[in-house]
């Protein structure tokens, strides 16, 4: 391409590139996302005696959605000053939209309760910081005084840890994955499952990946697999002129090859229909990093121009007292805990002034110092983004009020700030949570046999709710694999792969993945946007299916970079192919999914109040089905969370 | 007046445009910045010693993992890009401030709790 700019220019790829060349490993345990739920099940395993192996995209020690920190740890209810039980916290949860209201997989949630305390234990041993052993803190009234251990957002429940080591966690996690002698392999994307005798629904017997910096290709054996991955993400929008990846909540890894593996291996999926109005896709600010009354910035007091301080109200919306703020939320107030919920007429009655600002100077110091020094920088992404960054240009919470950005009034209830979400337009949307999850059972195994799943795979989020599954994931995997021999897998579904992932490489020019990966989103914002039908999402499926033949057949990748970018793009059409599904499936409109059925508009009938699933079958045709509501309190299970946990948590 | 650019023929610059900068009189092209990087951004320089190329500044998510693992101050700068900008006011003077404002009040170097 003589005339091409780009090629004019190119200078030589650094590392040495050679596609398809195949590596193969056998182990016993394969842990696929390198992120909080693939390291702790790595460990599990590994120190149980497992050979592991962990495949991440990118690098383990920075990895995940706490690669580069976390402030807070969810759930210690077996905690040592704990007041609220496992029981009584997973109850809780299952009733929150924020985790899914009815939908919310309360299995793992218990797990997360039941190890959530034992997990954090793990991290210190580790190394990670985590009480307030130079009593900075000394008095406060969210310090234990007896474990010296921090509490956020209610200061009775104590079932919320504020944490001072996470931008720590990842290094140390990945330090102790190389003590126990795990295989790591960095850089290489999982694309694929393998499956005895290379048939859908045949039990997992390994994975393939690419190395997306040499293009070399993976084969793992391996007697059982964790999937580990993290949220699909980047389906309704991506593009970095208008917003840039610091808008962005997710890393541009985020993209769902894991959940579509497991779909095309044959896995069963629920929640695939659950999306909602993009909060990171849209119009987002640092998250974190503006004047904010909600998750880290919980409690903060919130002025107007003129100083006028505006009130919190709890979950029902009734006023708190400022004394009220911090203790009434049984340890979750941070995720939905919020302003006044009457401000935006308040705003246009000209009660209030815009812009607001976060009145740090009028905290009490150690609150002040909580939530700045500790939460804010300790966080993802806010120790250098933020805190340090803030820091060097001269921000001082000791003086400063930090401005919340100004929004329409509309936008300033209901959701942290940075998150924006009422400026993002209703079809720009992303995975709700839960959203594409494996069906598991109490082993924590998908519907396949020899895979295992955990963290966003499964519904559980956040840092203790992705650890404590994973380490359970792990558990299980390798007790599993200590049951089973480790099998061949099928050369010709290998073949498949290599064939589907390098053809963009062997074409000398064609269409960038940017531009299909944006046209992609247009697709997913037009048929399976705010509002859906039958014959809009049948055209969306029909749109990928045109798509995959006519303009993914002339993307060019010219490294392995793009080449992953690529295969990305693939996994775009598969998990918005499941998305169309669920959505298809579920014939009625449901308001915690904020799912909008024009053709069966009635919201809510009881009849739906059920899972919908989706599964491919031995011939790859697509079945629908449907699951209870609590499934994993019938049968065959036992009917309470604890004798389900007692029987089958492999300790 | 100062001398003139030569005008070349280039394409448009990246958005955004100045995620990392090294600066070079202090990189030594140790290049531990490219293996912890999330999206895997930067890519090693074909000149042995010199700061890596910043390949993919459009994939850039600013987490600062290149910055953390950088063993020398100053050597990589990971700056937020314009529209990221945040403003705050002081409260006993009511005066405004921005990051990156030109002449900004001097750094409050407190580190936070580990």
């Amino acid at each position: 391409m003589s005339n091409d700019i780009e090629t004019m220019r190119a200078l030589q790829w650094q590392y040495p590139v050679d596609y398809g060349k195949e590596n193969e490993y056998e182990v016993d345990v394969l842990v696929i996302g390198g992120g909080l739920a693939g390291c702790h099940a790595a460990i599990n395993a590994a120190k149980r005696g497992a050979k592991v192996a962990v495949m991440d995209k990118g690098p383990v020690i920075r990895s995940g959605s706490a690669g580069t920190g976390v402030d807070h740890w969810h759930s210690v209810c077996t905690g040592p000053a704990a007041k609220v039980s496992p029981e009584e916290m997973t109850q809780i949860m299952c009733t929150m939209p924020w985790f899914g209201g009815k939908y919310c997989l309360g299995l793992g949630k218990y797990i997360t309760c039941k190890e959530s305390y034992e997990t954090l234990m793990d991290l210190e041993k580790l190394g990670v910081p985590i009480r307030d052993l130079d009593d900075e803190f000394k008095g406060a009234p969210f310090r234990d005084e007896r474990s010296r251990l921090l509490y956020a957002y209610d200061y009775d429940a104590k079932t919320c840890v504020r944490l001072k080591g996470g931008p720590l966690m990842k290094p140390l996690l990945s330090a102790e994955l190389d003590r126990l002698g795990v295989q790591v392999f960095n850089y290489v994307m999982a694309t694929s499952l393998l499956n005895e005798g290379g048939k859908i629904g045949g039990r997992i017997v390994g994975a393939t990946g690419m190395s997306i910096r040499t293009g070399e290709f993976y084969i793992f054996k391996a007697k059982a697999v964790v999937l580990a991955s993290g949220t699909p993400y980047y389906l309704w929008t991506f593009n970095t002129e208008l917003q840039g990846g610091a808008a962005k909540f997710y890393d541009p890894s985020y993209t769902g090859e894991g959940q579509l593996m497991a779909f095309q291996a044959g896995a069963t999926f629920i929640n695939c229909e659950n999306s909602k109005r993009s909060f990171s896709g849209g119009f987002m600010r640092n998250p974190y990093g503006v004047g904010d009354g909600s998750n880290s910035w919980y409690g903060a007091p919130i002025v107007d121009s003129n100083g006028k301080k505006v009130p919190y109200v709890d979950r029902e919306g009734n006023l708190l007292k400022d004394e009220e703020v911090m203790h009434y939320s049984k340890g979750i107030g941070g995720m939905d805990g919020m302003l006044i919920r009457d401000l935006e007429q308040r705003i246009k009655a000209g009660e209030y002034t815009p812009p607001f600002y976060a009145d740090l100077p009028s905290m009490d110091p150690l609150e002040r110092r909580a939530l700045w020094g500790l939460m804010v920088g300790n966080e993802g992404r806010t120790n250098l983004a933020v805190y340090k960054a803030y820091g060097k240009a001269g921000f001082d919470p000791d003086k400063d009020m930090l401005q919340v950005p100004f929004l329409p009034s509309n936008a300033y209830g209901g959701s942290a700030t940075w998150m924006a979400k009422e400026t993002t337009p209703v079809y720009w949307r992303e995975m709700g949570r839960p959203g594409c999850n494996t069906v598991i059972d109490w082993n924590l195994k998908t519907s396949l046999d020899g895979l295992y799943a955990a963290g966003y795979v499964i519904g559980s989020t956040d840092s203790s709710g992705a650890s404590t599954t994973g380490r359970y994931a792990g558990r299980n995997a390798w007790k599993y694999a200590q049951t089973v021999e480790q099998l061949p897998y099928d050369r010709a579904q290998v073949d498949r792969e290599k064939a589907r992932i390098y053809a963009p490489v062997t074409r000398q020019e064609g269409l960038g993945w940017k531009e299909l990966k944006i046209g992609l989103c247009r697709v997913m914002q037009d048929y399976c946007g705010a509002e859906k039908n039958e014959e809009g999402l049948k055209l969306g499926l029909k749109w990928f299916d045109s798509i995959e033949e006519q303009e993914l057949q002339q993307v060019c990748a010219r490294n392995p970079h793009e080449l992953a970018r690529v295969i990305e793009c693939m996994s775009h059409i598969g998990v918005g192919r499941m998305i169309m599904h669920g959505s298809l499936a579920r014939r009625a409109s449901s308001r915690l999914f904020d799912f909008h059925r024009l053709d069966y508009p009635e919201m809510d009938p009881p009849e739906w109040d059920k899972y919908v699933s989706i599964r491919l079958n031995e011939q790859g045709g697509i079945e629908y089905g449907d699951l209870p509501l609590n499934y994993w309190l019938q049968e065959p299970f036992a009917p309470t969370y604890k004798e389900n946990y007692d029987q089958c948590c492999a300790k | 007046m100062g001398k003139f650019n030569a005008a070349l023929m280039l394409p448009n610059p990246m958005t955004p445009n100045k995620a990392i900068v090294f600066n070079e009189s202090k990189c030594t092209g140790c290049n531990k910045c490219i293996d912890v990087c999330r999206a895997d951004v930067l890519h090693p320089n074909p000149e042995k010693g010199k700061p890596p190329i910043v390949l993919y500044p459009d994939e850039c998510w600013f987490a600062g993992c290149c910055v953390g693992a950088c063993p020398i101050e100053g050597a990589c700068i990971m700056t937020a890009p314009l529209q990221q900008s945040v403003a705050w006011k002081r409260k006993d003077t009511g005066e405004f401030f921005r990051l990156g404002m030109k002449n900004p009040p001097p750094a409050n170097t407190k580190p936070p709790v580990v």
